[in-house]
């Protein structure tokens, strides 16, 4: 059987250019041919560029789960946390499907259902494939995901592909059992509680046997692992390679979120996350032999809307209830609508691929931020920003690389009494940043940034974010006041 | 004798999938596991599927009223720095 994701995974290799994409490409899938980039060219968490256009949704019919990881806390009842694994209603598989169809009709652009939790969705298999069998029929045009840890997956690949589930992400955090132990205190296999490293060596056996046979069974996979100073960090690049071996399509290496107050082991026992830095520094090193996801941005497991946002207070089973959904029409209207993103996203795909890139000239490769409400447009004021996007740009490439969270720190005129000390996070979050746009900055914000080496620009409101990146960046470069990064420079001429 | 569940539980559903003689069902505010039913797993498996499961410390008791995962025995947290979150423990604990 042709193996898709392998031989898609293999084809950077023969056309001559890195994983982390070619030409005057900012997508690290652009190298993808053309039959693959169809297939996720809709998925907000497979594509980058498909983030800006298309949300996705989880339901939350899962809350069983059978192992323990060191940074989830099994009591995951609260609305106000934004992270994997936390819930505010468990549903039934006939509310979920209810709820999908009322939110596919509300937000057309919803393309993707996953199922991610809050527990691992094939601890949950009766709740789980009731809910994945009823939406294959009922509403054929969504797309349908599945986020597991792995521990199951050897048991029920077949049964996923019955169910048209195109893409699939597995949680590794290692490949070494000794690591392991250090993550995952136990495991349920075979009616029994596993402990220590024999447990982590059954997960991550069956993790990489799951993950082979879903490739042979022409599913997309992309691998997500947790970032965790010390424990795994060094670790991650050999997975990050072997999961590529093993014909994955993507890894997302996120930071671990650990608060005292979400009452896990890690954030209990003071282990720190990684900072922006130190994730964006592991994430290039593993795009040596990988294509990364840096647009993640570890939503609920029933997250509502585009990723970064979540309109699940608007879709509580209490609002949704004895709602008709008269799906046919909703097909025909979500038709309109995806085919005009489609079409958009097409054009750019074209013009990227025929844009003469020669004649810039030469210039380093730094970082660039962004504040953006949507749409891939530098539509966000300053002030208003919560995360910042950030960039690498050279004098042909302009590569999306991450994103930095900021606590809000303008709540509107007069509301400003930690303005200053809110914004000292802003500088420390973009400390490796030379330029940010927004759609407006403030005076006052304006010549901190000055002050901290960080060009800021307010001239490029509402443009497209690649098309803003390039105008400030040859803008920057022609005035000489672009600093060549030691490390990322050495990064784009590689 | 029979298991019993405790105001610890978080209501995750996985007892209830595994244990062989539908003896957990969802109560108003937790599972609860019907005494009668229960076997504790004797003849079908060598641990009770419950315990074998459970994620949570201190929510479920043995047949003598006795915690089954004390403090830290699941998930490695030292019992001083737990958060002191949801119903008090002392109020059920170990009366044998």
């Amino acid at each position: 059987m042709e193996l898709i994701a392998t031989s898609a995974a293999n084809e950077p290799k023969a056309s001559g250019c890195s994983a982390k994409g070619c030409g005057s490409s900012d997508d690290s899938l652009a190298h993808l041919p053309e039959a693959l980039r169809k297939r996720v060219q809709n998925h907000p968490c497979f594509s980058e560029k498909a983030h800006h256009h298309f949300a996705r949704m989880h339901v939350a019919v899962a809350p069983a789960c059978n192992i323990q990881c060191n940074y989830c806390n099994r009591k995951y009842d609260c609305s106000n946390e934004s992270r994997p694994g936390v819930v505010s209603e468990v549903l039934s598989p006939d509310e979920a499907v209810h709820k999908v169809k009322t939110v596919a009709a509300a937000i057309p652009q919803m393309t993707v259902l996953g199922i991610a939790g809050p527990g691992d969705p094939l601890a949950n298999p009766d709740r789980t494939f009731a809910t994945f069998r009823r939406l294959a029929e009922e509403a054929p045009d969504i797309k349908l995901c599945v986020s597991t840890n792995g521990l199951r997956l050897p048991e029920f690949a077949d049964e996923m592909a019955k169910y048209n589930i195109e893409h699939v992400t597995i949680t590794m955090n290692c490949l070494d059992p000794e690591i392991g132990a250090k993550i995952y205190p136990w495991i349920y296999w075979n009616n029994r509680r596993i402990r220590g490293v024999k447990a982590a060596k059954i997960l991550i056996r069956n993790q990489l046997k799951g993950l082979e046979m879903l490739v042979e069974r022409g599913i997309l996979v992309k691998v997500n692992s947790v970032m965790i100073p010390g424990v795994n960090d060094q670790h991650l690049k050999e997975v990050s390679k072997l999961v590529k071996e093993k014909g994955a399509f993507l890894h997302n290496v996120m930071p671990l979120i650990a608060e005292a107050e979400h009452g896990t082991f890690y954030g209990l026992t003071g282990q720190r996350s990684p900072s922006g830095a130190e994730l964006r520094e592991l994430q290039d090193s593993c795009a040596d032999s990988m294509s990364m996801m840096r647009h993640c941005r570890q939503c609920r497991a029933d997250a509502v809307g585009m990723l970064g946002e979540d309109r699940g207070q608007e879709f509580t089973l209490d609002q949704i209830e004895g709602k008709e959904i008269d799906y046919a029409a909703a097909m025909v209207k979500r038709k309109q609508v995806h085919d005009a993103i489609l079409e958009q996203l097409d054009a750019e795909h074209q013009a990227a691929a025929n844009s003469d890139t020669t004649t810039a000239a030469r210039g380093p490769a730094i970082l660039m931020a962004v504040s953006s409400s949507g749409q891939g447009v530098i539509n966000q004021h300053f002030g208003h920003a919560t995360e910042f996007l950030i960039y690498r740009v050279d004098d042909t490439k302009v590569e999306h690389v991450g994103q930095r969270k900021v606590e809000l720190y303008c709540g509107g005129p007069g509301d400003c009494p930690e303005e200053e000390n809110r914004l000292q996070g802003h500088l420390n979050a973009l400390s490796d940043c030379q330029a940010v746009l927004s759609a407006k900055i403030g005076i006052g914000p304006w010549q901190q940034l000055e002050q901290a080496g960080i060009a800021p620009s307010g001239e490029y409101a509402y443009e497209a974010i690649e098309t803003g990146l390039r105008l400030f960046y040859n803008d920057l470069l022609a005035q000489g006041k672009l600093q060549p990064t030691g490390e990322l420079a050495t990064e784009a001429s590689a | 004798m029979a298991l019993s569940i405790t105001d610890r539980c978080v209501n995750c559903y996985a007892c209830m999938d595994v244990c062989p003689s539908d003896a957990i069902t969802q109560g108003a505010s937790q599972f609860e596991i019907d005494a009668l039913k229960c076997t504790e797993c004797a003849g079908h498996f060598a641990d009770p599927q419950c315990a074998s499961i459970c994620p949570v410390e201190e929510a479920l008791l043995d047949g003598l009223g006795h915690v089954i995962h004390p403090p830290g025995s699941l998930t490695g947290i030292p019992p001083t720095l737990r958060l002191q979150d949801g119903g008090s423990a002392d109020e059920w604990r170990a009366t044998p």
